[in-house]
């Protein structure tokens, strides 16, 4: 019902090669997450897949058929925008049934599924507002429930969540997740945020420089990062990279090693070093602690019990079953 | 309190500027309603020294029952209607042409604003000479060489050739304030109806016009504000012949051709009535815009 096979996708605007040509898979009823830096290329893909942009070359097969040069209207996708694109002279009811008359449903048709998408999406009591007074919360709703209405083989989510307040951030993250597992429609999510990609995703597509560095599930990417860029791009405090003699000890030219897989202790270790700002979340504080083993600080995560004073000697021990290392292109030592 | 100090001293210190603007506003009203009870006629002998016979509404009956009022007044609103009405539309669509990306972009638009600059009475002259004339004009020649007959248009289509020119002079201002508003339309707004199936002329009348609904109030606002008042280009063109004597123009003939200036007051609260008719007119439709 909603794959999406892209074959040889590339993008250029004049000179500047934005995305050099790329394969990629996506499932029915995935939630795909493209994540990545800024101008990585990741919205612009979405954009290619969406139709607003033109691929300069390549296919792009949606349900085993080409639609690389179908209208973004045809092609039976949906997309939510950043900035909601919700048209503000129209009610929360206009707004969604806009795509609806836009297809010429009749009127019966059009108030059954509105109402539906509103039961779904809390939005029943805000039917006849404008979006100028809803909450952005609420005004991300609205832009999902005018998706969902056009029942769509995929929906596009294009950094949905980057103009909400933290604590609503995670709410709609959960709402997002539920609804994927209630609609089992593909979705392809757009975002910058690692944290998003690693809680939302089935799979996640690291894109670099229009490049895709990896494409796994998100455990996957976590343990086994295929590269120094994966390595240091997603989890949250960044995996440790050592360079230098240390790592050569281990016949690479880097090793990785999470913030969670270093013992701290305050007796005996590897790797000696002092105490410098360290974090406390309550549950856990992360040391950052300047080592002779590198000349960056290394983090290293502790139970929140433990206290160290600023400046304290601590030994820090890299457990090396967790240790990832890297050859001198950055790629993953197996 | 110091806040009830700061507000009478913020009132003493605007009152300088306030009693100005007044002032300057009431003074000429109050001496066109003191004129239009009085009979005064400069030709004839009547002066201020010597004093001007009270006359009640003399004035404003014969201002009113003149064969030429109601024509003047439906002339009045037949040249702002059709100037409104084509500065909007031509100016809604240029706004959209110059949004496009094109070469030149800077100067187009500049080009554009260019006959804003043109005073009226050389603009009117322009036109009238240039183009219009039957004999020598450009649409002469046009019609000539298609084989037509020219149209001697001052006298034979003499409201429209004075819309023409007007509107030629105002569709910049339209267009410049259209083009700007339009700019400023989320493009993600168009995108996602373009997602949601809707078509090119969908998009217009859905996104576009009502984003402009609030601009084109205001256009129409300035513009009538402007438009009740022209006069030069019917002083160049026609002279208030052929159907184009709007009221500014009658209450011009009255003062100045007729040496009449208590009927011209009369007139001239008339055309402030009018123009307040049409400002509480104008409000109630297209205020509702502007209280989003």
């Amino acid at each position: 019902m909603g794959s999406i096979v892209l074959e040889k996708v590339k993008k250029s605007f004049g000179d500047v090669t934005v995305i050099p040509p790329l394969d990629l898979q996506i499932d029915d009823g995935e939630f795909v997450v493209f994540v990545g830096p800024s101008g990585c290329g990741k919205s612009t893909l979405l954009r290619l897949i969406a139709g607003l942009e033109d691929v300069s070359g390549g296919t792009i097969r949606i349900d085993g058929r080409d639609a690389t040069e179908i209208p973004p209207a045809r092609r039976g996708l949906a997309m939510v925008f950043q900035s909601y694109a919700l048209y503000p002279h129209m009610s929360v009811r206009k707004n969604i049934a806009f795509p609806l008359r836009m297809a010429k449903l009749d009127q019966a048709e059009i108030d059954r599924r509105v109402g539906a998408a509103a039961d779904i999406l809390n939005l029943t009591a805000y039917l006849d507002r404008r979006p100028g007074q809803l909450s952005g919360g609420q005004r991300q709703r609205v832009a999902i429930g005018r998706a969902i209405v056009r029942e769509p083989a995929a929906f596009l989510f294009d950094e949905p969540l980057s103009n909400l307040d933290a604590a609503l951030r995670v709410g709609m993250r959960l709402e997002i997740s539920e609804l994927h597992k209630r609609l089992a429609t593909t979705m392809i999510y757009v975002t910058h945020d690692q944290v998003e990609a690693m809680t939302m995703a089935d799979k996640i597509v690291v894109l670099q420089a229009g490049v895709i560095e990896q494409v796994g599930s998100p455990l996957e990417l976590y343990q086994r990062p295929r590269n120094v860029f994966v390595a240091g791009f997603i989890g949250s405090p960044r995996m440790n990279l050592i360079e230098g003699a240390e790592a050569r000890k281990h016949d690479a030219a880097a090793i990785g090693i999470r913030p969670e897989h270093l013992e701290i202790s305050q007796t005996e270790g590897l790797w000696k070093g002092t105490v410098g700002v360290s974090e406390h979340l309550g549950s856990d504080t992360f040391f950052h602690v300047q080592t002779n083993a590198s000349a960056q600080p290394l983090t290293a995560r502790a139970s929140g019990e433990l206290a160290l004073g600023y400046g304290s000697e601590v030994y820090l021990t890299p457990r090396p079953e967790h240790l990832h290392r890297f050859d001198e292109n950055g790629l993953r030592i197996a | 309190m110091a806040t009830q100090h700061s507000r009478s001293a913020a009132r003493l210190m605007m009152a300088p500027a306030v009693i100005l603007l007044l002032g300057w506003m009431l003074v000429p009203l109050t001496m066109t309603l003191y004129f239009s009870f009085k009979k005064y006629l400069p030709m004839r002998g009547d002066s201020l020294e010597r004093g001007l016979d009270w006359v009640g509404f003399e004035n404003y009956s014969r201002f009113l029952n003149s064969s030429s009022f109601w024509p003047s007044v439906q002339a009045t609103l037949l040249i702002v209607g059709g100037v409104l009405v084509i500065t909007v539309v031509l100016g809604v669509l240029l706004a959209i042409l110059l949004d496009q990306p094109i070469w030149g972009q800077g100067i187009v638009r500049i080009l554009i604003i260019a006959p804003f600059f043109v005073m009226p009475t050389v603009s009117a002259l322009v036109w009238k000479n240039m183009f219009m004339d039957p004999v020598n004009g450009m649409f002469a020649h046009l019609w000539r060489f298609f084989g037509a007959e020219p149209v001697s248009w001052l006298s034979d289509a003499s409201v429209q050739s004075i819309i023409m020119i007007v509107s030629w002079q105002w569709l910049p201002f339209a267009t410049l304030i259209l083009l700007t508003a339009i700019q400023s339309l989320d493009s993600e707004q168009i995108e996602a109806a373009e997602m949601d199936g809707a078509s090119v002329l969908s998009r217009f009348f859905y996104i576009v016009l009502p984003h402009l609904s609030r601009a084109i109030t205001i256009v129409i606002l300035i513009q009538t504000i402007f438009l009740l008042s022209i006069f030069a280009e019917i002083f160049v063109t026609t002279g208030g012949a052929f159907g184009t004597r709007t009221l500014t123009y009658l209450i011009f003939q009255r003062v100045v051709d007729s040496q009449n200036i208590g009927l011209g007051s009369a007139g001239g609260v008339y055309a402030i009535i009018l123009a307040n008719i049409v400002a509480i007119f104008l409000m109630r439709i297209v205020g509702k815009n502007l209280d989003r």
